[in-house]
């Protein structure tokens, strides 16, 4: 969702203003989502990289972070409409405590719903999250050797004690979501930025060059055929060879 | 600013500077090192020590108009797609894409060495790749075991690196053979820096870094939560080289994807996606790429205030 600051920028606006007014966008895209039928959205609302900006925005972003999240338990919030399991996906334990206790609330307030899943990715990078899927993939696997060296069953030899993809992807945040099939970055920056590296391997990259805030329906329509154009040529190949 | 359009032999060669180039006579080797901006530190160190066998050295190329030798990215990575579809195209089998392919992969290696970018990775061959036809797999493997043959003397005339990732378990033999032998040969090269991903996926390399990761923690040699991002940097293949992160990505033929190469490396490397199949990639192509890249302000997640 980038391009928030460039909008205030653009239109004169007072600080921060542009968060605001990307906040309403994405509301707006969430529910052309829901509405069209898309079962995952993942969203990226905060990179750990954005813990280097001002103390000033860092905070004021927390703090619109906390409103937005509170809001989400709401009765008449997008959340109970649409039937949508909420997910923060992220390394938790560096935002600070109003902020993940309410990131905590809304998952388990929402846990029980299943028409549709939104996941909110805060203090992300993909790389943290493989650097922290890693480390749990060693650990299971140290444990599970341990417990046949104790049992005399270990092979040292044995290739399926190695560790395998499978393995490294239960453990990623984003392991209770498929994987993407588009990734939209707005204001014409064409680069992952550390989102999703992982998940992103086939995955349809789009770049419109609008700005967040400006964000309508009319580039998710766009997205949305030129991915089903280009699915129905990738099949087209898959069944070719 | 400090234009770098001066002849720098530091040391004497036979060839005498284009014309066109301002050429700053007088000027001794002392003046000029220490009057280049810090960010060209490493350019110049490499331009010191560069193999200079053939007397080309590392004289300073005219650039195409419009690009700035100081924002030429280090890096560039290239996934080469298209191959199959020009063939057809034409009418012509898949081995004649493949053969147009390499030809478009050596001028783009020229290139690179002219205009003073250090590292290329290229991606030959993908994991997802060995579920092709036979005919078409091993005629790949073929083709390149044939290209490293032919090339390895004027790699290592023109002070080209040869390093090879992926997977090597799935390669025959005599194709091994040969890549160790290219490797050994060219490992002292500083002029470009030539990787050339086959068998590879960024998957695989991810997993087998925290395979060795798991078997120095195993050795006693770290502890788990020693593991962090720079440990796993240090065990993926890209640690053949000094610049292991791209800072260009070009794929070619107009597929917005990123395909399962070189995953954790590019997580802030500048994408750009080019319509043309990559045997009608070239230098108008590649320049257009260069300029994309020289015009956009990367943030890493901050700000520019």
């Amino acid at each position: 969702m980038d391009g928030n600051r460039r909008y205030t920028k653009r239109w004169k606006l007072m600080q921060g203003a542009g968060h605001k007014v990307g906040y309403s966008a994405l509301m707006s895209m969430l529910k052309y989502c829901y509405e069209l039928g898309v079962r995952n959205v993942t969203i990226y609302a905060f990179s750990i990289d954005n813990f280097k900006r001002s103390p000033e925005e860092v905070q004021s972003l927390m703090d619109l972070m906390l409103d937005k999240i509170e809001e989400l338990l709401r009765e008449e919030s997008i959340v109970n409409r649409y039937g949508i399991r909420v997910y923060f996906s992220g390394n938790l334990k560096l935002l600070n405590e109003p902020v993940r206790l309410a990131a905590e609330r809304v998952m388990l307030a929402t846990a029980k719903n299943s028409k549709a899943v939104l996941s909110i990715c805060v203090a992300y990078t993909s790389t943290n999250e493989i650097v922290h899927a890693v480390q749990e993939s060693c650990e299971e696997k140290w444990d599970e050797i341990a417990l046949l060296n104790s049992s005399g069953g270990y092979e040292p030899d044995e290739s399926d004690h190695l560790i395998k993809v499978t393995d490294i992807e239960k453990h990623m945040y984003m392991a209770f979501a498929p994987d993407p099939d588009i990734i939209i970055r707005t204001s014409g920056e064409t680069r992952l930025s550390n989102f999703l590296l992982w998940q992103s391997a086939n995955c349809y990259l789009y770049s419109p060059s609008v700005l967040w805030p400006e964000i309508g329906f009319r580039q998710f329509l766009w997205a949305i055929l030129n991915f089903q154009r280009i699915q129905f040529y990738l099949d087209k190949k898959r069944k070719q060879s | 600013m400090l234009s770098l359009r001066f002849a720098i032999p530091f040391t004497p060669t036979k060839t005498k500077p284009k014309p066109g180039l301002v050429v700053q006579s007088g000027w001794n080797q002392t003046d000029l090192l220490s009057s280049l901006p810090r960010r060209c530190e490493s350019y110049k160190l490499q331009a010191a020590t560069a193999d200079l066998t053939d007397g080309r050295g590392a004289s300073v190329v005219e650039l195409p108009e419009g690009l700035s030798r100081e924002l030429m990215p280090k890096h560039v990575a290239v996934i080469m797609d298209g191959n199959g579809r020009w063939a057809r195209q034409k009418g012509l089998p898949a081995s004649a894409g493949h053969e147009a392919g390499v030809k478009s992969l050596r001028e783009m290696v020229e290139l690179c060495g002219e205009w003073g970018i250090q590292v290329l990775t290229v991606f030959a061959f993908s994991t997802e790749n060995w579920i092709r036809p036979k005919v078409e797999v091993d005629f790949l493997l073929s083709l390149f075991e044939r290209a490293l043959k032919t090339e390895m003397d004027s790699f290592r005339k023109s002070g080209i690196r040869i390093s090879v990732i992926g997977d090597s378990s799935k390669l025959p033999a005599s194709l091994l053979g040969l890549i160790n032998e290219v490797e050994e040969t060219t490992k002292n090269n500083t002029r470009l820096q030539l990787i050339v991903a086959v068998s590879y996926s960024g998957k695989y390399d991810v997993v087998q870094a925290c395979r060795s990761i798991a078997e120095r923690a195993k050795e006693g040699q770290i502890q788990l939560e020693d593991i962090n991002e720079s440990l796993i940097e240090q065990e993926l293949e890209t640690n053949c080289t000094d610049y292991p992160y791209p800072d260009l990505l070009i794929r070619t033929s107009g597929e917005l994807r990123v395909s399962n190469f070189l995953l954790w490396q590019l997580a802030y490397t500048e994408l750009f996606f080019a319509q043309e199949l990559w045997p009608d990639f070239g230098k108008e192509e590649f320049v257009e790429a260069l300029s994309s890249y020289q015009q956009r302000q990367r943030r890493y997640g901050g700000r520019h205030s």
